[in-house]
């Protein structure tokens, strides 16, 4: 008996320790939630409702950044427009893009290692250079893919320099990384059980079926991470737009995205109570978007072992 | 149905198999055709651009626009390195050392903090881990403006501003996203090796530091490896942080030379290209494990 209770001591004693340990392991990252995330997302909240230069202290204005935000600053809702062309185009494109390339590379022919390296590659171009790159080739006059489209008979456009065509190039420029998400839809088609789609050619299903009726449902968690990943990404878009069109977003505010109107607010203007507000209202359509996702994934989405909620 | 409609349809079910075999058979001799065709096309796309910036830094502005394009620049205009390295203003060997330096630096104190980190959220009990895990996962979801802000007032209270500290000091603090990556590797250890450890006597530290970590070699590796691609590709970061030039890392001192000199088109792809080759080096030096890595960017979810 005392025994017993002795080793149960030692056990609880053993508990603790590793208790203790595990704080000591994970404090580096508590110190940064509270530094670095919980700190920061509150201030931000606060600055929302105030004016400030960071010069002079905050002063509370209520309710004033949103109210101009939304009723008198027009380059609110034209990167708000910009944004959403650029987000509504860009990842469906993407999606679809890097799923049939993934097709083509899930098969074990030979070569297929050289081209995943090869798609690999653009994603380590740094987003400037590439940018920069791009500018270049898409030059209105002398530029290669005008060149090339004048080459095969096709109509030329201004590309970066016509309000129209800028976003569309952007878009191509975020296509030409879409590898990065193809080698993920490839990894997921890599864990589809061959015997399921052995056992649907074995019933009479044709290719189209079977990617219809087997691969496509199965890849659908696949699909609805690279979905919700686009998404924000897109929402993000700074780099790229900068480099383009600087802060005002040339030409004609047509690369005015949404970030640089936050960028050039919080640190050229230095407005950051309504820069501030503007991060608010970005955090919560992130947060809306991501949450109707996946509020929808129940209706598209397959997961094993559930399939009442599929068909 | 009666017996005989479905015999009818039987026979008519193995004709139609037969003109399926058929068209199986001249499917299955097209297709790989049609995938090489397709793949190599795509992959053209992706090199062209990185060809054309190559050679395009070997070339003056009227190689670079010349119609039709140069395959190969000629003659091959060398002196394009040599003026983009000692262009007054802008040191690009300088803002090479500090790329490495800064990505350097964070990739170190991402891979040290996530692995003790992700190492306690995995196989360390203790109250309100759980909790906490979820909220980790979730602070993903906030864009990294609403964090920008505050953190910029809180340096420049601290006088950090123009400084590297506000760039590097998080990292070592932990990074959701490679904290939960490591989890999931150390999830998958054994637990017999810790146990036994444990009634050895080894202290917890020293299970983590001597018989967990060298298991989970491989994910560290990649930890380091992405992490230092996207510090090196890191932009807004430094456009905001950084003032005096000498202290740009390649993509800010890139930007600024661009705005500077718009039409240096030879001088501008010389810089790319510096700013790009060290990342391919890297790539094809740890292919495997950058290729897995950027699979399991996948894993998040």
């Amino acid at each position: 008996m005392a025994a017993t209770r002795a080793q149960q001591a030692r056990r609880g004693g053993t508990r603790r320790r590793t208790a203790r340990a595990g704080l000591l392991f994970v404090l580096p990252w508590l110190l940064s939630l509270l530094l670095f995330t919980a700190y920061p997302v509150l201030t931000t909240l606060y600055l929302s409702f105030t004016d400030y230069n960071i010069v002079q202290p905050p002063r509370w204005i209520g309710l004033q950044n949103y109210r101009t935000m939304f009723t008198a600053d027009p380059a609110f809702w034209t990167s708000v427009g910009n944004s959403a062309y650029y987000a509504l185009l860009a990842v469906p494109l993407g999606l679809a893009g890097a799923l049939g390339l993934a097709l083509l590379l899930n098969t074990r022919a030979p070569g297929m290692g050289v081209y995943r390296t090869l798609i690999a590659l653009p994603v380590l171009v740094p987003p400037v250079a590439s940018t920069i790159v791009f500018i270049a080739m898409f030059d209105p006059d002398n530029g290669l893919i005008n060149a090339l489209l004048q080459q095969v008979g096709l109509p030329t456009v201004g590309w970066l320099t016509d309000p129209t065509w800028a976003k569309p190039a952007l878009i191509l420029l975020s296509l030409w990384g879409l590898g990065a998400s193809a080698l993920i839809f490839l990894a997921g088609l890599q864990e589809i059980p061959q015997a399921l789609l052995d056992a649907a050619a074995i019933d009479g299903a044709g290719p189209w079926q079977r990617f219809r009726h087997v691969t496509l449902p199965l890849l659908t968690p696949v699909i609805l991470f690279n979905l919700v990943m686009g998404v924000i990404s897109s929402f993000h878009i700074f780099t790229q737009a900068l480099v383009v069109g600087g802060t005002t977003g040339k030409p004609l505010e047509s690369t005015l995205m949404f970030m640089v109107h936050i960028y050039r607010t919080a640190f050229r203007y230095f407005a950051m109570g309504h820069a501030a507000a503007l991060a608010v209202v970005l955090f919560l359509a992130v947060l809306v978007v991501t949450l109707v996702i996946f509020q929808s994934a129940p209706l598209w989405v397959y997961y094993e072992g559930n399939r009442g909620s599929h068909r | 149905m009666t017996h005989r409609d479905r015999a009818q349809s039987h026979h008519g079910g193995a004709q139609t198999g037969v003109r399926r075999a058929e068209r199986c058979r001249w499917r299955r001799s097209l297709a790989p055709v049609v995938r090489h065709g397709l793949l190599a096309a795509v992959a053209i796309a992706c090199l062209v651009p990185f060809y054309w910036m190559v050679i395009s830094a070997l070339k003056d502005n009227s190689q670079i626009f010349a119609q039709p394009m140069q395959w190969w620049p000629h003659p091959v205009r060398w002196d394009n390195v040599l003026r983009a390295l000692h262009y007054p203003g802008f040191p690009f060997l300088r803002f090479l050392w500090n790329s490495v330096f800064y990505a350097g630096l964070v990739s170190l104190g991402t891979v040290l903090s996530c692995a003790a980190v992700g190492y306690g959220f995995a196989r360390l009990r203790f109250p309100g881990r759980d909790l906490l895990f979820a909220l980790t996962v979730s602070t993903m979801l906030i864009p990294a403006i609403v964090i920008f802000i505050p953190t910029f007032v809180l340096f420049k209270h601290l006088g950090l501003l123009g400084t590297y500290a506000p760039l590097i000091c998080p990292a070592f603090l932990g990074n959701a996203f490679f904290i939960f990556l490591l989890r999931q590797f150390f999830l998958g250890l054994p637990q017999e090796f810790c146990d036994a450890a444990r009634v050895d006597g080894a202290g917890e530290w020293r299970i983590f530091w001597q018989i967990m970590l060298p298991l989970v070699r491989p994910a560290l590796l990649v930890v380091a490896l992405l992490s230092f691609i996207w510090t090196w590709h890191e932009f807004f970061g430094p456009l905001i942080y950084l003032s005096d030039r000498s202290q740009y890392p390649l993509s800010l001192g890139l930007f600024a030379f661009r705005a500077q000199h718009t039409t240096e088109w030879g001088l501008l792809m010389v810089a790319s290209t510096l700013a790009t080759l060290p990342l391919v080096g890297l790539f094809f030096c740890t292919q495997r494990a950058c290729l897995e890595g950027m699979t399991w960017t996948g894993l998040k979810g």
